[in-house]
């Protein structure tokens, strides 16, 4: 009997290996450990519907329980993988150990936290985990003003959420705009339009120098100018670390998480990394790799590694020309209040910004190029300009400037017709 | 609790026993049936929850909003007139006996 592939990490990477993997016809033992006690789950409504009790808990389940016995994938809950012996080719949690044929490295991120005093009071959240969001929500119900650190997808989307619900909303943020590493200025600028109007508070470009307490609750922050603010909630969104601690203890390659080639395979040719833990190389990236924080980039990670496993484990791809690569474009999305951006690409130094609609239609879409070559396309409230920018980026097809700048000319004419 | 049956391009069937008021795409994923992913978890944002639903069925479907009429027009599998996300319809006691069709490729 073979050994199994053993996932760390119960998200979404985890979840569509499992599925990549039967659906390829794999047929071996299937093992995945999760720190967890909650069975993997949906991420995005944690920061949007489920604060708003938009959704229960009852809908964040990936699959029913059902389903891990169906696809015959022992799933361990609650059960941390402590070590990872790459010789032995085994996982050990805490005395057990189980050996696996080929395992994937599914760990994610955890939240950055922010450095400075007060930190640690209650009432000073971060949201990564099920269990933040729940804590987020019982907290919510009982305060007035909460103060979100960091105005990324994550803080906005609190910040909106906790609006709606009437809360009094500061957002602080260093950068001079809001999303400012992830989307084109006018963009920004649309958004910080719409949460003033909502009723936030922006301070961009400001920092807080510390968190005050009375009996270990929050009571207010302390501003770098000064000033006192009263919260009774601080929601802290400024980005992740990627968890890559194990992987590095084992031995792995690592550098800003674990690092993979461009079959998602690890320094250790047994051992594969996908999702938020994984440095690997892009071909849409500028840069010789990144790491990217996206369910479309965990699922899609997820299944060139179901791919290459199930290659090698039938014995199929002794040479890496049979293996499969990581090409897919690069998509994001956040819902801030009731609008809709989506991302397509990844804009690295844009020399050029094309709008297409207009901003005060609130559906619009911008189009970033460098040196004439569209990188990416950030769009509000128009996901068929978001689903076409995909094909578009994924085809390598430019539109002109013009072409992009005018609503009335069909940018789906320009795709290569389908073979 | 209307009984609706899924079929996987290959034919399979899968009769299910529906809960009102739940999708089409989150029933599919209650019973494990893999010919829906809905990699978003259906947040009409992937398309790969599309399902074809034919004939007098598609009378007693929600009305599509502009929403899914776009993202469908970027489904892996080319749409068809009976197109639809199945993250967008909920299910209603007036389903019961209805066939929803899977397509070969949600990716």
């Amino acid at each position: 009997m073979t050994d199994p592939v053993v996932i760390v990490g119960g998200g979404q990477a985890g979840v569509q290996l499992c599925l990549s993997l039967r659906k390829s016809k794999f047929d071996g033992p299937i093992v995945m450990y999760s720190a967890e006690a909650d069975a993997p789950y949906h991420r995005p409504p944690l920061s949007k519907s489920f604060l708003l009790d938009k959704i229960g808990e009852d809908k964040l389940p990936m699959r029913p329980e059902s389903f891990y016995p169906a696809k015959s994938v022992a799933l361990h809950l609650n059960q941390a993988v402590t070590s990872i012996d790459l010789d032995a080719r085994q996982v050990l949690s805490g005395n057990d150990r189980q050996p696996y044929s080929w395992l994937l490295m599914a760990t994610g991120a955890a939240p950055r936290q922010l450095p400075v005093d007060g930190a640690e009071l209650s009432g000073v959240h971060c949201l990564r985990s099920l269990d933040d969001s729940r804590a987020i929500k019982a907290r919510l119900n009982e305060v007035d003003s909460l103060v979100v650190i960091g105005a990324g997808f994550i803080g906005l989307e609190v910040a909106a959420a906790a609006r709606s619900l009437g809360k009094n909303v500061t957002v602080f943020d260093t950068a001079d705009r809001v999303m400012a590493r992830a989307v084109a200025p006018a963009i920004s600028q649309w958004y910080q339009d719409m949460h003033l109007q909502s009723g936030v508070s922006l301070r961009l470009g400001e920092a807080i120098s510390s968190i005050g307490g009375n009996n270990g609750q929050v009571t207010h922050v302390n501003c770098a100018d000064g000033e006192v603010l009263d919260a009774q909630m601080v929601v802290v969104g400024i980005g992740v670390i990627p968890d890559a601690g194990l992987a590095e203890a084992a031995g792995l390659h690592c550098d800003n998480g674990v690092v993979v080639d461009e079959f998602c395979r690890t320094s250790d040719p047994f051992v594969f990394a996908a999702g938020d833990c994984a440095n690997h190389p892009n071909p849409f990236a500028a840069v010789d790799r990144l790491r990217l924080e996206s369910i479309q980039n965990a699922t899609d990670q997820a299944r060139v590694a179901a791919a290459n496993i199930a290659a090698l484990a039938s014995g199929g791809a002794a040479e890496s020309s049979s293996l499969t690569s990581y090409k897919a474009v690069p998509w994001f999305w956040s819902d801030q209040g009731e609008h809709s951006l989506q991302m397509a690409g990844l804009s690295f130094d844009a020399d050029e910004y094309v709008m297409r609609g207009e901003s005060t239609a609130n559906s619009f879409s911008m189009y970033h190029y460098r040196s004439g070559k569209l990188l990416a396309v950030d769009s509000v409230n128009m996901p068929r300009d978001h689903m076409l920018a995909r094909k578009l980026i994924e085809a390598g097809v430019s539109p002109g400037a013009e072409q992009a700048g005018d609503s009335a000319f069909d940018l789906k004419a320009l795709l290569p017709s389908k073979a | 609790m209307p009984k609706i049956t899924y079929v996987d391009a290959d034919g399979t069937e899968h009769p299910v026993d529906a809960k009102t008021g739940v999708s089409l795409m989150e029933t599919a994923i209650a019973n494990n049936i893999d010919g829906i992913e809905a990699e978003c978890g259906g947040s009409c944002m992937c398309a790969t929850c599309h399902c074809f639903i034919e004939g007098d069925w598609s009378a007693k479907l929600p009305a599509m909003e502009s929403e899914e009429d776009e993202m469908l027009g970027f489904a892996a599998e080319e749409r068809r007139d009976s197109s639809r996300l199945s993250c967008q319809i909920k299910v209603t006691d007036d389903m019961e006996g209805m066939v929803v069709h899977l397509p070969a490729e949600q990716n």
